[in-house]
């Protein structure tokens, strides 16, 4: 079994992460699952894992500057349970729709960044809020924007020896009043067929239609066909949710 | 060392960080009432609460549990909330096979403690992490809020408790993966990724000697008896490790034996195992012009099954109005939340072996002819049955146990993961039908021609049992004096499709009911009034040539919708009225089944014994999967006796102790061991009659003379029923089964038709049971089998390599099954026990009609092909060029 740390300083991570192979892990909810999908078929892993849920900078929400920063491991149930200015309603109902309440309490807003999936329900209110990540390394720290940390499925601009450990919004677009529309097969427990968030500056997110979520900026989404729908009805739906979308913020 | 507190008290774990919290609860605590059900955070079992917060501990590292307050179900059961809690879930039948139990209580725990009187809503919302495949969830609701529960003393046709419910609850009970002897071996099996391969494997010996916590590489040449094992006794097609070739993706090829480190790290491509991928043949319609997956089948056709009276052709031609049309439906999966678990251990020249199973009885068979041992070598202790719904008929994971244990003379246990389970078990047959129905003008049918495709996947299974049963029940419970039905059952190169609730019917009464829906409208009734025309009565002749003379309640269950159906469509067509993207429907489907199998033996046995300590033990050889057949069997056996429940002792399922009563499917047990449990308690009521000299007392307890009954010989009754069938001639014509369970369900839902996406709103189900020995269990069958229902109709198919876990293969979870309501008709069956019959599958087969049948009343869409996730719902809606 692979070594496992759990510092309480974000330097002690940082030099950690420098000479090390391993994982980063938080809330644990993407790595065992891909672990339990790996041993089923004969590939078991056994990373060293570097925890980073008891470094109090990655934690919690707070205003600062002239926005709001959001450590990187903050949980989902975190977000739900702080009243927070309207421009967060879509984040906040992002996290109750992830999962179950068990996967709430544990997993991470960063973890759900950098696990980068394209069904990612942090992405699309983060981006409708124009928020920044920041990353940090032993060398200092970067701020990108959250478009540009996410490159692709899986595959996200953190080297691999830099931590995501917060993000940041403005407040201009905490202040604007948001909301998120998530479209599955069932109630609970759902990977999203398609996702929407938009806020009432007019900026609007699609999710699951692309490799990564994305802003509509003109240019078109571009779904694939997979077990939980086509491609076509992809395109069909995220336009009508969009406009549902619209509505209510119009309402 | 981690310090962590759990159950209150604090504990030092010397494990390693990464060690999940699951496992050094269960391994290391012992505290096995936490389950693993997918290792993935997707069905909420293993939920525990970490200083007061829900988490899967199954996705928990320790190392984050250091200094942490965990509650687990054991901590529970020993606080008061928590004993109240259970008490409500008894109450309620909350608890069915007592898997998801553990998780739901957890959860349920959390919630009530910030919020003492939930809604349903926020029922559903607080304990939508966690999957239940039996209950349907709306008993945990009404458990969880503290809604008055009815119970009752234990008479025939009281609401008794389950008699197996404490253990459930309380985290004692004892599934396949919570028992093995402490220096079992681990195995596990090495499956083809590949849907059709050819394979050689290379040198062992070198690989051993490379692996030194690998104590044996187990192949098909290990099997010391048979390598082959299946349901019929002419096909035993299943190899326990393939030779030489792969027949679908999860087929076995060999298993690795050694320490549970050696045997979970092994990488499979450390073996010495050559692959030559060959083109599988994944369509059936292709496998019947395709090179034969075995020799026995050359065309690919395990069986057909048919059915002919009149003649259809000729009657359709004369018909004032005909409906026609294709179905497709998806591979389904079983998904119990309990993956296939167990241990073997040799003891001398016989075998015990433990397991979750349906049917320890061809458990026995088939470990006897795998190890060329006799039955008496053979021991099946059934563990509690973590769900089965007929994917534990099977034997999968009992056969390669049973040679491990006796090749290596060591006891070997295996646990396999959800994937495992999924790509390794049985599935529901996809089917594809065509089918042409007609009726008169005044709507009364005349004539079906029925033809199905079902795809049975690599080998037999019980394929043969869907392709026999399917044309017996094409016409639905109805008159059609007109009849040709033909089902195939054809290999292909995909998962082996057995036995899952309903053995193929469900797939059936999707075309039926849309055809008569279809008459209806064209004949100018109302869809109800023509189900109610043509609902077959006693006196009717069933397409089989089968006279009903008693208990066909078809027409009473119709006419019990009538009220709601009525009342249900004005609220539609009220709110249709006021536009916007959400169309209201209502849809009906009616429904029977055959109880046990189709026109061939299925008895069982049973005995209550009065030992010479005056104790009265019944040895019930039917395994309660979660169903309730214990309690079931418990009240007709005390009923017969004159005696209270609690004055009987319980064995279960050991086949060292019990007479084999059978599997547990084809809804049997209540209608069949309920009569052979009848015999047997009014066998032993006479000897006892018989053999004392005194004065009786049946009291609460048995007594002579006022002192407990202590005979100086222990009596035995013995009961046994076969219910009487005439096997089926090659027109399909005999008796197939001795009684039939009918049903009549109702759906309400609303269709929003920009997004194609469906919502329930409710259900009601009136179900023939000839007599509800329990109405809560029948309830609690009726609920959980329209949950599984709604699954088929809306959001279940297997896909394999593609949907092998419970995230991607999406059961119905909290909010997916919405109100139900039973209503019992009681129709007594004069061969059942008390007049009763069966409820297990036909509480599924109505339900995703009834489904089909309300998006068509909403919409005007016919769906053909289900699941109907919202992309074809989608196109089935731009295809009416309605919407």
């Amino acid at each position: 079994m692979g070594a496992y740390v759990r510092p309480r300083e974000l330097r002690a991570a940082l030099e950690v992460l420098a000479g090390s192979d391993g994982q980063v892990i938080a809330g644990g909810t993407d790595i065992f699952p891909a672990r339990a999908h790996a041993a089923a078929w004969g590939a078991p892993r056994d990373s060293d894992l570097l925890d980073v849920t008891a470094i109090e900078a990655m934690r919690g929400i707070s205003r600062e500057g002239f926005g709001w920063r959001i450590g990187a491991a903050t949980s989902w149930a975190a977000l739900r349970d702080t009243a927070l200015p309207p421009g967060f309603d879509a984040l906040r109902e992002a996290a109750r729709q992830v999962g179950g309440r068990q996967v709430q309490a544990r997993a991470t807003l960063g973890g759900n960044l950098c696990n980068a999936s394209p069904a990612a329900d942090g992405v699309p209110p983060l981006l409708v809020l124009d928020a920044e990540v920041e990353l940090a390394s032993l060398n200092g720290s970067r701020r990108l924007a959250l478009g540009d940390f996410l490159l692709g499925n899986r595959r996200t601009a953190r080297a691999k020896d830099e931590l995501l450990v917060a993000i940041h919004v403005h407040e201009a677009m905490a202040q604007s009043p948001s909301v998120f529309l998530k479209l599955g097969s069932r109630a609970h427990l759902v990977i999203s067929i398609v996702m929407v968030a938009a806020n009432a500056a007019g900026r609007v997110a699609v999710g699951s239609c692309s490799e990564v979520a994305r802003l509509l900026d003109g240019r078109g989404l571009s779904p694939i066909d997979d077990v939980r729908a086509t491609a076509d009805y992809r395109r069909l739906a995220a336009a009508e949710l969009v406009a549902r979308a619209r509505e209510r913020l119009a309402a | 060392m981690i310090p962590l507190q759990v159950n209150g008290a604090a504990r030092q774990l010397d494990l390693p960080g990464q060690v999940r919290l699951a496992d050094a609860l269960r391994d290391t605590l012992g505290l096995t009432g936490t389950k693993l059900g997918c290792d993935a955070g997707d069905c909420g079992a293993c939920t525990v609460l970490v200083d007061g917060a829900h988490a899967c501990a199954c996705l928990v590292p320790l190392g984050q549990c250091e200094g942490s307050r965990i509650e687990t179900v054991e901590g529970l059961a020993q606080t008061a909330e928590g004993q109240a809690l259970m008490a409500r879930f008894h109450a309620h039948g909350a608890a069915q096979c007592g898997i998801c139990t553990p998780g739901m209580l957890m959860a349920g725990t959390e919630l009530l403690r910030r919020n003492p009187s939930p809604s349903e809503a926020e029922v559903e919302e607080a304990l939508g992490g966690v999957l239940c495949r039996c209950t349907g969830y709306r008993r945990i609701i009404d458990a969880i809020r503290g809604v008055e529960a009815a119970v009752g003393a234990g008479a025939v046709g009281d609401r008794l408790p389950r008699v197996d419910g404490a253990p459930k609850l309380d985290g004692t009970e004892r599934f396949g993966a919570d028992l093995a002897p402490a220096d079992a071996l681990w195995m596990r099996a090495i499956r083809s990724p590949h849907a059709h391969a050819r394979f050689v494997l290379g040198d062992m010996a070198g690989f051993l000697a490379a692996h030194p916590g690998i104590r044996a590489v187990l192949t098909a040449g290990d099997v010391p008896g048979r390598n082959g094992y299946g349901i019929y006794p002419h096909i035993k097609d299943q190899p326990v490790f393939a030779e030489e070739r792969v027949l679908h993706r999860g087929d076995p090829v060999c298993a690795v034996v050694g320490t549970r480190r050696a045997v979970e790290a092994l990488r499979f491509d450390a073996l010495p195992l050559a692959w030559e991928v060959l083109t599988p043949v994944t369509d059936p319609g292709v496998a019947l012009r395709s090179e034969a997956l075995h020799a026995q089948f050359p065309d690919n056709v395990l069986t057909t099954g048919f059915v002919r009276r009149g003649d259809a052709e000729a009657a359709l031609a004369g018909c004032a109005h005909v409906a026609g049309g294709e179905w497709q439906t998806s591979f389904v999966e079983h998904a119990y939340i309990e993956p296939e678990a167990g241990f073997a251990r040799r003891i001398g020249d016989r075998i015990e072996l433990w397991s979750s199973t349906q049917a320890p009885g061809m458990d026995r068979e088939e470990v006897a002819g795998v190890l060329g041992l006799s039955m008496d070598q053979v021991r099946i202790i059934p563990s509690a049955c973590g769900g089965g719904f007929g994917g534990k008929l099977d034997a999968g994971i009992q056969p390669m146990l049973a040679v491990a244990a006796w090749v290596l003379d060591h006891p070997v246990r295996a646990v396999w993961s959800r994937t495992e389970s999924m790509a390794a078990s049985t599935k529901r047959h996809p089917a594809r039908i065509a089918a042409r129905a007609g009726c008169d003008a005044e709507g009364r049918l005349v004539a079906l021609d029925f033809e199905g495709i079902y795809d049975t996947g690599a080998y037999a299974s019980w394929g043969p049992t869907v392709a026999g049963r399917v044309p017996v029940h094409a016409t639905g419970p109805y008159r059609v004096p007109h009849v040709r039905a033909r089902a195939r059952a054809v290999h292909t190169h995909q998962p082996p499709s057995g036995a899952f609730r309903g053995f193929g019917v469900p797939q059936a009464a999707v075309a039926q009911e849309m055809l008569w829906d279809r008459l209806a409208d064209a004949a100018g009734l109302d869809r109800l009034e023509f189900r109610i025309r043509n609902a077959l009565v006693a006196g009717d002749t069933t397409a089989t040539g089968q006279l009903l003379e008693h208990s066909a309640g078809q027409r009473l269950c119709f006419e019990a919708l009538r009220p709601a159906w009525i009342e249900w469509r004005e609220q539609a067509a009220a709110r249709n009225a006021t536009g916007g993207v959400l169309r209201h429907g209502v849809g009906v489907a009616g429904m029977w089944y055959g109880i046990g199998n189709t026109g061939m033996s299925n008895p069982s046995e049973m005995r209550i014994v009065l030992g010479t300590d005056g104790r009265i033990t019944f040895f019930n050889g039917a395994v309660d999967i979660g169903q309730g057949s214990s309690t079931v069997l418990m009240q007709i056996a005390a009923e017969t006796l004159g005696l209270p429940v609690a004055a009987l002792g319980h064995v279960n399922g050991d086949t060292a102790a019990t007479l084999d009563a059978g599997k547990t499917s084809a809804s049997r047990q209540t209608f069949v061991s309920g009569r052979a449990a009848q015999e047997a308690a009014a066998a032993l009521r006479d000897k006892i009659l018989r053999g004392s000299n005194g004065c009786l007392g049946w009291d609460g307890a048995l007594t002579l003379d006022g002192a407990p009954f202590r005979p100086s010989e222990a009596l035995e009754g013995y009961g046994r029923f076969d219910p009487p069938t005439v096997p089926l001639d090659a027109e399909g014509q005999g008796i197939p089964y001795a009684t039939y369970g009918f049903a009549a369900q109702l759906c309400a839902l609303a269709v929003d038709v920009k997004l194609g996406t469906v919502k329930l709103e409710r259900f009601v189900a009136a179900h023939d049971v000839g007599r509800a020995i329990n109405p809560t269990l029948v309830e609690g069958q009726i609920h959980g089998g329209i949950a599984q229902g709604i699954g088929l109709a809306l959001m279940e198919e297997y896909i394999p390599g593609r949907t092998e876990n419970l995230h991607d293969y999406l059961i119905p979870s909290f909010g997916d099954v919405p109100p139900i309501d039973c209503i019992l008709i009681e129709e007594r069956e004069p061969l059942g026990p008390y007049g009763a019959k069966g409820v297990g599958e036909p509480a599924l087969v109505a339900t995703a009609p009834a489904i089909l049948s309300a998006i068509r009343d909403a919409t005007g869409a016919e769906i053909h092909r289900i699941p109907a996730l919202p992309h074809r719902v989608l196109e089935a809606l731009h295809s009416t060029g309605r919407w």
